[in-house]
């Protein structure tokens, strides 16, 4: 079966979630990996949105966190505080999945601000949302995005979420209690933190990338492993099961 | 006790030029009606205040109501950006609009010490982000636990002169019930100094929903009925997200021009 590097990267995302484990989830390409998952390997997979929405089971691609199904599938639906305060601080969940407008070698994250200075940026993007909390607290964080010179930058134009900060011990130092970004997962592969320094190495390919072209579209000298992973393609099952759910949300759309 | 009256009536007396505003619904219950009728009245130099400002505050924006916003994350939900927030923040049109950001975390305990009478709330959260140091941080601080010893992060309490919220339903004595996705709307109604409630009923009694949250009716202020009033976006067990509303706007708000007829067509017309 042929498939985009979108539902490469989607079906990337949803293998590294694990059956049984808690995780925050965000609309989007988070949302889909996390719902694949559940609809593939991982049954017991516990979805948890910001809006409150503890153990949603949805059977479609929700169109937003706001999503009634959501709240109707859920184990329990908490308020906004609640989430945010008993269930994502205290470090009770398992990982957390983000998006970035930028990202660094050491996994920090803008989503922000692009350009200029603060209060006169090129590029005013949404902002924060619940994305520091979760790179903060989160037993781990797995980092979707898309590879290219504007998003995997030397430096990040504004630390909205951290990842390892400058490198080593910065987490420890600055009291956050999650262990971080554990993946970057993109549409050419797969980078992890250099056990000794922190920094994204890339760690995994997918079918027909070549590790050069990874270090072309990056915009800092990346590290590359001795001898990176190639990545399965996707199964015609994981393919299956993800356009069955982006079908209903292009139904939902009607 | 809340008083029932029309929603341009509750509009006038509760919200006036300058006034802090918050009109919340955590992408499920939306004002859109009311923050609608605050565009009709010409409101000027308000501080809006939201956690996840979208195409409302968007519409608000772009019609020059704001002077300031205070937020956590502005977009349009599953779609893309706010183009009129970004034109206000990029380009200062139709006015400048001076921005104060956190993180939903922080809206949500700013709201909580709001609610709860007290200046700050404490979390972990913010250290080693931008966000801890912009303009000096007037709103968030590093406080060490007097227990402890640890630093957390203080956020600044939040109280607003007016909460706006949709709401399901209320009933004749303005007891206001809301139920699904509940967000932080108690929390901003409790926090504000008066607040304005659009509901899609009134109904002679409020039987219990699961996980509902009541505000009785001597914490709200003027109760309104305004059915479909949180079109576009979800009321539970009434209107679901019309998307297309959604996809459109992009178009609508991307160029001012298209973004000026549809305030014309959509929300002044017929009035003066």
């Amino acid at each position: 079966m042929t498939y985009t590097a979108d539902e490469m990267m989607t079906v990337s995302a949803a293998r590294a979630l694990r059956d049984g484990m808690t995780c925050f989830v965000g609309i989007g390409l988070p949302s889909s990996a996390a719902n694949l998952a559940r609809a593939t390997h991982a049954p017991s997979l516990v979805l948890i949105y910001e809006s409150g929405t503890i153990g949603a089971k949805p059977d479609r691609l929700p169109l937003s966190i706001g999503d009634g199904m959501l709240a109707e599938t859920a184990d329990a639906v908490v308020s906004v505080p609640e989430i945010f305060n008993y269930w994502l601080q205290p470090g009770r969940i398992d990982v957390g999945f983000l998006g970035a407008a930028q990202i660094d070698k050491f996994g920090n994250i803008n989503t922000t601000v692009i350009g200029g200075d603060y209060r006169h940026p090129k590029v005013r993007l949404p902002g924060a949302g619940g994305a520091p909390e979760i790179a903060a607290s989160c037993r781990e964080v797995i980092v979707v995005v898309r590879q290219n010179h504007r998003s995997f930058v030397e430096r990040v134009d504004f630390v909205t979420s951290v990842g390892y900060g400058s490198g080593r011990g910065d987490r420890e130092r600055l009291g956050l209690t999650g262990a971080g970004p554990k993946k970057i997962i993109t549409d050419l592969g797969v980078l992890e933190p250099d056990p000794e320094t922190l920094e994204f190495t890339l760690t995994g390919l997918y079918p027909g990338v070549s590790a050069s072209a990874a270090k072309e579209r990056t915009g800092w000298d990346l590290a590359i492993a001795p001898d990176p992973e190639i990545i399965a393609a996707p199964t015609p099952a994981e393919l299956d099961a993800l356009r069955r759910f982006q079908g209903t949300r292009a139904r939902s759309h009607q | 006790m809340a008083e029932i009256v029309s929603l341009a009536e509750a509009v006038e007396r509760a919200i006036h030029d300058g006034d802090a505003v918050a009109m919340e619904g955590f992408t499920h219950l939306i004002p859109f009606a009311a923050g609608h009728e605050v565009i009709r009245q010409r409101r000027r130099d308000l501080t809006l205040i939201r956690m996840t400002p979208d195409l409302v505050y968007d519409q608000l924006i772009g019609a020059g109501c704001a002077r300031k916003l205070i937020f956590s994350w502005g977009g349009n939900p599953g779609v893309g950006s706010l183009h009129r927030f970004r034109d206000a923040v990029e380009n200062s049109w139709p006015v400048p609009l001076e921005i104060e950001e956190h993180s939903h975390a922080g809206m949500a305990n700013r709201y909580v010490a709001g609610a709860s009478g007290v200046p700050f709330a404490v979390l972990r959260g913010y250290n080693g982000t931008g966000l801890e140091t912009l303009d000096g941080g007037p709103t968030i601080k590093p406080i060490t636990c007097p227990f402890t010893g640890e630093t957390l992060t203080a956020v600044s309490a939040l109280r607003p002169d007016v909460a706006v919220i949709h709401a399901q339903r209320a009933d004749r004595s303005g007891n206001v019930q809301l139920w699904g996705i509940t967000g932080v709307q108690k929390e901003a109604v409790l926090a504000s100094a008066r607040s304005v409630v659009t509901v899609e009923e009134i109904v002679d009694e409020l039987d219990p929903r699961p996980g509902a949250v009541v505000l009785p009716g001597w914490t709200v202020t003027f109760v309104a009925r305004a059915p479909g009033g949180a079109h576009p976006s979800y009321a539970l067990g009434y209107t679901v997200r019309d998307n297309d509303y959604y996809v459109a706007w992009d178009a609508i708000a991307r160029v001012r021009d298209t973004f000026i007829r549809w305030l014309d067509d959509q929300l002044y017309a017929g009035r003066s």
